[in-house]
């Protein structure tokens, strides 16, 4: 167990009569998991954002995820927060301290508790579902109506988290201001004021002895970032020249879109929603036509409606970025939960035949820099790249260093055209110089009939053989610059756990929690086409297991198609929800057996 | 400017002899060359069909995409360079049947196009089965009974819209099809002409003959900023008027687009300001 937590069975009191004892109820030593838990509409995110905030400006590690349903209001969902003086970046069960926010919150996450499991709450809500000794009553809504109403219940529990933290009160406070700034300054009075409230119950807490925390604030940490995957991957774009977005909403992709229509002014983009996906496709690639960089964002359904166009893209070479948040199908599947399941789909879409490239990140950095650099080799090898990502990623917030734009280079492909440019030109390496309308002399003629070389539909069989040669040559041309898997563990390993995309954090935190030599993980972020060095590695290895969050394990399907091996078991999980490391953890454990 | 200027050398055209689309593309040649559009500052989108072919023959910048599809790419194509001239040019089934969504959005969004769509009531290029735009009775070898579905109005629908220009040509009277058409290319806002063009080999009901006596050219007294004396002459059965139904002007989609609220700079000339990324990122620090 991570969080050294002492219990001596002293219960139920109020926090009016502060009894002291002798030994403290709660200790935390290294890595705390909090979870809030209440009704779509509540509010939750925001006490979650100002509670990650300040923890992370005062030198804690932290962690965040959120799970919710399919709706505006009301509903059960549960945001984790967990708090270290270690890096952490993975969901785990495991519930430290537990605030639930309505009544049928503590059922909802009813199989996380545990007898060591704390609840901080309203009696009302607490009493009917918990019966349990490790209850603290805290009145929050009397609280906050005594603030001004019941919207201040965030900062009460906030501040109160943050005092029992450990965060200073004036950095707590100096959040607040810049959170509210946009607010009249009676709002953020009261919020002052509702912070003042919980900060006293967080003392008194803490005064009683009764809950103990000891975790070690780590200078370096206040100054790196917390952000979370969206925005990563808004900003990743954005830092790959990425100045046009057409989309149709839909969960989990619709908060990319929204983030960069916050922040198209500042930098420069069209953000335009289209009618439907198959409009977005169709304007992304118009853009990309005429000189800019556009992005098509989706999710599997809605990327269903745009196969036609990028079939298109596939056609006339056009430079094509689609970013799939990907969520569990069917059909409307699950709006809100996770899965890693358009894998094949994505790989094998489109009609007729034609490369691509597919990114999956597997953190919140490679969602910044794969988002850049999938604008970078879409351009360069005028191919559609994929980014895949998940709505566990996406929402998922951590702190990390830094980052660094300058890491990848950004040049725009195209060129000025001279008089009788042609926008195929047969070449050795299949790659034609790509013009655009208006710059130069040259026309720019582009077609998704099969076309001559100027781009004209041409019936010319010959040179028909001759346009899929060039189509599909630049397949080798792609292969020379790819992403490498990153394997994390002993070089000599026997066994090799094998996993892509977002479940990079959560098989790292599980396989150290084995403390078993000889395993090491090999984490994909580009899954198509393979680097050549994955043969290699699979081959050292005794034993293969492949982690994934689908049902049929996509990319072990893959890597037979692509290199003939197969894996020797497979984990996987697809009821909508992301691993624990807990979990995970175990179902390793009885794979090794 | 010289009308040679659009001449394509040897090109194979696909249309059959005595196709309508022959005389559009003639009026067209004739209304870029009236307006000095030079081919390399003109970019023309179009679907696929026997209609959308047409721009392979003239010389432009061309996006000859997917079938009903045209309208987003020729709207992004402007909003991303908007001192380019865009026309979007293919068949009835291409923008009224496959791009009906993409129609009615396109006309509500006005970007600065134009819009010309070869109406032969029929799909062309399939061989010969019913679109929305032909009439009760038409049979083909797969309404065999009889096309009974009510006929799409695409100028009823655009007034209703609120298009910025809504009018009708017949491909039979290549002054006024041009005159129609310079008028489009020069409004500002999206322009629609629903261009009447006689298909000889699977319309052997709408044929010039037809559209001759079916049609008549609309007295100058019409007035075109009246929305609902637009939307009655635009609703005609019978005898189809011609002529400019309804002028809207109002801000196009690009002039409202914020990217060119300080800069009128094409995009593909602007590059990204890193020092605002840097300013970001810094930000992400939280204060
Ligand atoms: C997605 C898709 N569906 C169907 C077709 C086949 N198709 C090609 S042209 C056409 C209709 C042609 O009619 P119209 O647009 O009126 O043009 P015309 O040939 O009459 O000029 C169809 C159905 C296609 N190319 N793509």
């Amino acid at each position: 167990m991570a969080a050294g937590i002492v219990v001596t069975k002293h219960t139920k009191d109020s926090l009016g009569e502060k009894e002291m004892t002798d030994q403290p109820l709660l200790q935390f030593k290294e890595d705390i998991s909090i979870v809030l838990c209440g009704e779509a509409g509540q509010g939750i995110q925001t006490v979650e954002h100002m509670l990650t905030q300040t923890l992370k400006l005062s030198g804690y590690h932290v962690f965040s995820t959120e799970e919710y349903m399919s709706r505006i209001r009301g509903g059960r969902n549960s945001t984790l927060v967990r708090v270290s003086s270690n890096r952490v970046s993975a969901p785990v069960d495991r519930i430290d301290l537990l605030i639930p926010f309505s009544s049928g919150g503590v059922r909802h996450v009813q199989r996380k508790i545990s007898s060591e499991t704390i609840l901080l709450g309203e009696k009302k809500i607490v009493e009917n579902e918990y019966q349990g000794d490790k209850f603290i009553p805290v009145p929050f809504s009397e609280m906050a109506s005594e603030v001004g109403g019941p919207i201040y219940t965030n900062a009460v529990a906030a501040a109160l988290l943050a005092g029992l933290l450990g965060v200073d009160q004036e950095v707590f406070n100096r959040y607040l201001r810049h959170y509210f700034s946009g607010k009249n300054e009676n709002t953020i009075q009261r919020n002052l004021e509702a912070a003042k409230r919980g900060y006293a119950v967080s003392e008194d807490l803490l005064k009683s002895g009764r809950l103990q925390i000891e975790l070690k604030k780590r200078d370096e940490v206040k100054n790196e970032i917390l952000i979370d995957g969206v925005e990563a991957l808004a900003m990743g774009a954005i830092a790959g020249g990425c100045n046009f977005l057409s989309f149709y909403p839909m969960s989990p992709s619709t908060a990319v879109a929204v983030y960069l229509a916050q922040v198209s002014k500042e930098f420069g983009i069209i953000v335009e929603q289209a009618e439907d996906e198959i409009s977005a496709i169709n304007m992304a690639i118009g853009a990309w036509y005429a000189g800019a960089r556009g992005l098509a964002s989706t999710s599997g359904g809605g990327f269903a409606l745009m196969v036609e166009g990028l079939s298109l893209a596939g056609m006339i070479e056009s430079p094509l970025v689609i970013h799939i948040g990907q969520r569990p199908g069917p059909a409307t599947g699950l709006p809100t939960r996770t899965e890693q399941g358009e894998l094949l789909f994505a790989l094998h879409s489109g009609h007729g035949e034609f490369p691509r490239i597919l990114l999956a990140p597997g953190t919140i950095e490679d969602c910044f820099y794969l988002a850049q650099k999938a604008f970078d080799l879409a351009d360069r090898y005028q191919v559609p790249v994929f980014i895949l990502t998940d709505q566990y990623l996406l929402e998922s917030h951590y702190n990390i260093p830094s980052i660094d734009p300058a890491r990848i280079r950004i040049e725009k492909q195209f060129v000025e055209t001279k008089k009788g440019y042609k926008r195929y030109q047969l070449t050795e390496t299949g790659l034609s110089p790509r013009g655009i309308p208006g710059f130069g002399e040259g026309l720019v003629v582009i077609d998704s009939d099969e076309h001559d070389e100027e781009g004209h539909i041409t019936e010319d069989l010959d040179l028909r053989e001759k346009m899929v040669n060039k189509r599909l040559k630049k397949l080798d041309l792609i292969r020379e610059e790819m992403v490498p898997p990153e394997l994390i563990g002993p070089d000599h390993y026997k066994t090799l756990i094998l996993g892509w995309g977002s479940t990079y954090h959560l098989i790292r935190e599980a396989i150290g929690r084995l403390e078993m030599e000889d395993v090491a993980f090999l984490h994909f972020k580009q899954v198509y086409p393979l680097h050549p060095d994955t043969m290699g590695y699979l081959k050292k290895a005794k034993k293969t297991v492949i982690v994934e969050n689908n049902g049929t394990a996509q990319f072990g399907q893959v890597l037979r198609r692509q290199t003939g091996f197969n894996v020797d078991r497979e984990i996987l999980k697809y009821n909508g929800l992301p691993f624990s490391v807990e979990e995970l953890a175990d179902l390793l454990k009885s794979a090794f057996h | 400017m010289d009308i040679k200027r659009y001449d394509m050398e040897d090109t194979d055209i696909a249309w059959c002899p005595g196709c309508g689309n022959f005389a559009i593309l003639n009026a067209l040649k004739q209304a870029l060359s009236e307006l000095e559009i030079q081919p390399e500052r003109l970019v023309v989108v179009s679907g696929i069909g026997q209609a959308a072919k047409a721009p392979h023959y003239y010389r432009c910048h061309l996006f000859n995409g997917l079938h009903g599809r045209s309208l987003p790419v020729a709207t992004a194509i402007k909003a991303v360079h908007p001192e380019l001239t865009v026309i979007d040019e293919s068949g009835d089934g291409c923008m009224y049947g496959e791009g009906g969504n993409h129609f009615i959005h396109t006309i509500r969004r006005n970007p600065d196009i134009t819009n010309l769509v070869h109406n032969n009531m029929v799909y062309g290029l399939t061989k010969g089965q019913a679109s929305p735009t032909s009439l009760p009775g038409f049979k083909t070898p797969v309404q065999r009974e009889g096309v009974f579905h009510e006929t799409f109005n695409p100028l009823a629908l655009a007034v209703s819209l609120g298009a910025s220009l809504v009018a009708r040509a017949f491909a039979g009277d290549t002054r006024q099809t041009k005159e129609m058409i310079k008028k489009a290319i020069s409004h500002k806002g999206y322009a629609l002409v629903d261009i009447l063009q006689p298909c000889v080999t699977y319309n052997k009901w709408n044929t010039y003959q037809w559209f001759k006596e079916n049609t008549y050219e609309m007295d100058p007294s019409h007035d075109p900023y009246d929305r609902m004396e637009a939307f009655r002459r635009a609703s005609e059965v019978g005898k189809l008027p011609l002529g400019v139904f309804y002028l809207n002007p109002k801000p196009t989609f690009e002039e409202k687009l914020s990217v060119y609220q300080e800069s009128k700079e094409p995009l593909y000339q602007r590059s990204l300001d890193t020092q605002k990324l840097s300013a970001w990122i810094h930000s992400k620090r939280g204060l």
